[in-house]
């Protein structure tokens, strides 16, 4: 039984929300069934068979073969089965899912895995803004799973996190981890100003130091610790990186004192 | 009962009866083995037997940088009690006493078991507020700043009902330096074998006993059947050439562990052979009435 594939071949010339199509919605749903679904999230009425030729049958596989910036919420609220993205992805992928596992290989917009709570979510080109965060108003960010960003991640990544692993490895924006609640997130490349904004706990990874360390962070020294070990193979059992992202005795640095937070900024000790 | 008799070393047709335990296991590292050996040895000193420790505790194996989670040199640690509650209790007093204590240590689960046992998410108030959680995948570690560094604990171990604790072998010798050598190559071939601990010094105990007393406050007393300086004085189990016994106790963490110990061991008792080692090999058991598990000696046969 091959994987339930939705074809591009008509660029959306609106936003499209495309939360129905995930594999615990769709599941019992025939092909032409599935054509007639509508999709919100711009003011024309758009069918699913005006954009998407839709083949295969296997809803616990989707493809989205050809992507586009305007392919909003991809696989949220799932709890189950995989969805694929050959090209690039909209706002909100993976928004609040809970189990599963979403590949995009090209870039997402902002808000990727908002709220995410378990699964896996990984992105091979870049993020927009807010990846991992809440929206506007609410209390908490991603509470859980692993959300890889191979490319570059845009401002306020992980804001208000709660759990769970958030890796980028092209370097990130301003306010990684701002209002961090726990959780960690790990950064190679350059990452912007003033990381760990205003971070309660938690722990924020960099390979290098960031374009400008926040005052309200102390140095606590290098960190000799069975953890920094433990994250390196995790890391590298996830398939994040290929050897130890921390290596012997990073430098630590905790706050964010401005709240006054217990969080952690440790920078690797195999500086690039 | 026709015994059988193997390379010289006469086997009795009898069996070991042992026990239903609740078991748990602990990985300890450390920077070097030495080290992790240390933590290990401390925790598991003074836990022989549950009648007077309250556990039996051993280390089971020692495992090198790439078998650990944290890459460092460890080793693995069997507990075992009688009920669930001992074993926790047992498991924190130990932990937090011997492991968290030892330099450089680190302490994680040894088992997945039915159910968990508490391990850093107890040990973690140590950490008087500045303790971290972490979460990676679907394991949970505590952090506790200590003075060199930091503890890393995880927050629990498993639980396995299917243990067995007091599979045993007797081994009858002509003399002291016999039964010792007979018992120091049983206990030898033993630890080569996953899952089980004999918890007794050196893996030996000479002070065999059996269930009651003269004395109405003691449960347990000297098993005089087979101590030679009795022999004229009771209903002796030794014939005129045994004059020294010693014991093997194995605990395991399931009843295929015990008899994979109790094997090895008697294979390794019959190698060295009557002269050298034993010339007979019995095993303690209570009419086969009181324990769940019962090994015959001659099913464990090389």
């Amino acid at each position: 039984m091959s994987g339930l594939t939705f074809t591009l071949f008509n660029e959306p010339t609106q936003r499209l929300d495309l939360s129905p199509l995930t594999p615990q919605k769709l599941v019992g749903y025939g092909k032409a069934e599935i054509e007639k679904m509508e999709l919100g999230g711009g003011r024309e009425r758009v069918k699913v068979g005006d954009c998407f030729r839709v083949s295969g049958s296997n809803a616990e596989t989707i493809v989205f073969e050809g992507g586009s910036r305007f392919l909003d919420r991809i696989g949220a609220d799932m709890n189950g089965g995989t969805i694929r993205v050959t090209g690039d992805a909209g706002a909100m992928l993976g928004r609040r899912m809970a189990v599963g596992s979403i590949v995009v290989d090209g870039s997402a917009g902002p808000y990727a895995g908002s709220q995410m709570s378990d699964g896996r979510v990984e992105i091979k080109g870049d993020a927009g803004d807010f990846a991992g965060g809440p929206m506007a108003g609410e209390m908490r960010g991603m509470s859980g799973g692993t959300l890889i960003i191979r490319g570059r991640a845009g401002d306020r990544l992980a804001d208000r996190m709660r759990r769970g692993l958030l890796a980028v490895l092209g370097g990130c924006g301003d306010y990684a981890g701002s209002r961090m609640i726990a959780g960690t997130i790990v950064v190679a490349g350059e990452a912007g100003r003033l990381p760990g904004y205003l971070m309660r706990r938690g722990s924020i990874l960099l390979d290098q130091p960031p374009q400008e360390l926040s005052p309200t962070f102390i140095a606590s020294g290098p960190w000799f610790s069975a953890f920094a070990s433990l994250l390196d193979r995790h890391l590298i059992n996830e398939g994040i990186f290929d050897s130890p992202f921390l290596g012997e005795g990073p430098m630590r640095y905790v706050g964010d004192n401005a709240v006054p937070g217990k969080g952690e900024l440790v920078i690797s000790a195999r500086q690039v | 009962m026709q015994n059988l008799t193997v390379n010289g070393v006469t086997i009795d047709d009898t069996f070991a009866e042992a026990f239903g335990m609740r078991a748990t296991a602990i990985i300890i590292t450390a920077p070097s083995m030495k080290w992790a050996v240390e933590a290990a040895r401390t925790m598991t000193g003074f836990a022989t037997s549950v009648i007077g420790c309250g556990c039996e505790a051993g280390v089971d194996v020692e495992l090198s940088p790439d078998e650990t989670p944290d890459g460092r040199p460890g080793v693995r640690v069997l507990i075992f009690a009688v009920s669930t509650d001992e074993l926790q209790k047992q498991l924190l007093n130990r932990v937090g006493q011997c492991v968290l204590t030892s330099p450089g240590s680190a302490c994680y689960a040894g088992l997945e078991g039915t159910e968990p046992l508490k391990l850093g998410s107890a040990m973690r108030y140590f950490g008087d507020g500045w303790q971290i959680s972490k979460k990676l995948g679907n394991r949970h570690f505590w952090r506790l700043p200590v003075m060199d560094g930091e503890f890393v604990c995880e927050a629990t171990t498993g639980l396995t009902k299917q243990a067995v604790g007091g599979g045993n072998l007797l081994l009858l010798a002509h003399g002291g330096t016999e039964a010792l050598a007979a018992a120091e190559a049983a206990v030898e071939a033993m630890r080569a074998v996953p899952g089980v601990i004999m918890p007794f010094p050196g893996g030996i105990v000479r002070s065999g006993s059996k269930v009651g007393s003269k004395y109405k406050s003691l449960v347990a007393s000297t098993n005089d059947a087979y101590s030679p300086v009795l022999r004229a004085q009771v209903a002796s189990a030794l014939d005129p050439d045994v004059n020294a016994v010693l014991e093997i106790v194995i605990d395991g963490e399931t009843d295929e562990a015990v008899a994979a110990a109790m094997r090895a061991g008697l294979k390794a008792v019959i190698d060295l052979g009557p002269d050298g080692g034993a010339r007979r090999v019995s095993a303690g058991n209570y009419g086969g009435k009181l324990g769940k598990f019962q090994y015959h000696l001659k099913d464990l046969l090389p």
